[in-house]
């Protein structure tokens, strides 16, 4: 597989979650860590970004940070993947390179 | 007149989400440390800042301490003024309900629990904002 992306930046605090999805090629994959996990709640101003993009990206989330914030599990947008630690490591370990935005 | 108290109003803002940073805790800290010297304190919570009073926090995943329900201790220390920004609720698909529940006790009221949220505007943040003395931003 292409490219994994890590995001770890809320969307509404920089445009580092934007720019990613600007920048990644279709075949990309893009996991949302830390900060950056708001990025794929439901019925948010960022929601319709995400949901747009899913069309083109595969999309996965770090359960911890969700846990961490409060944010429920239910609240995630469809079609983007809980995982965990150790699929953060197969993630990783499957994609050609990974690509750690800041 | 030299021991006459000065009282201030201060206000700290808070706009980050836990965790990612350390200004969330670093500003409840700072919060606590000043409730110590009366002055006239209030929070607000806007932009990210809102995700730091979400219920249901539960940090054993990522191995850092949980410090949300430090912030029900601030009605203890007579901080009874939180203003959270409705717009910045809205923008991120929240209200009220997902939030803590902060309350402070009124002893003029036979100690009864009021609650210490008040729902505004950006509109009446800005001219609570620019009511204050002393802005401290997290």
């Amino acid at each position: 597989m292409n490219m994994l992306h890590t995001i770890n930046k809320s969307p509404f605090e920089n445009s580092t979650a934007s720019s990613c999805l600007k920048l990644c090629t279709k075949d990309s994959s893009i996991l949302f860590i830390e900060d950056g996990v708001i990025s794929v709640m439901k019925s948010t101003k960022f929601s319709e970004t995400i949901e747009n993009a899913l069309k083109e990206f595969k999309m996965y989330v770090l359960k911890p940070d969700l846990e961490a914030r409060g944010l429920p599990l239910n609240n995630v947008i469809e079609g983007v993947e809980i995982v965990g630690y150790e699929e953060f490591v197969d993630l990783t370990t499957e994609h050609k390179t990974v690509q750690s935005w800041l | 007149m030299s021991d006459e108290q000065i009282v201030k109003k201060f206000m700290y803002v808070n706009r980050k989400s836990p965790y990612g940073t350390i200004y969330a805790l670093e500003s409840l800290e700072v919060v606590l440390i000043s409730a110590a010297f009366d002055q006239d304190v209030s929070l607000t919570f806007t932009d990210d800042g809102v995700y730091q009073l979400m219920k249901n926090q539960q940090t054993d995943g990522i191995g850092m301490k949980n410090f949300s329900s430090t912030y029900s201790a601030l009605g203890d220390y007579e901080i009874k003024k939180i203003f959270i920004d409705k717009e910045s609720l809205d923008e991120r698909g929240l209200s009220l309900s997902d939030l803590q529940e902060l309350v402070w006790e009124d002893e003029d009221e036979d100690y009864a629990e009021k609650s210490s949220i008040n729902l505004v505007s950006r509109a009446e943040l800005s001219e609570i904002m620019n009511q204050q003395d002393v802005v401290l931003s997290f």
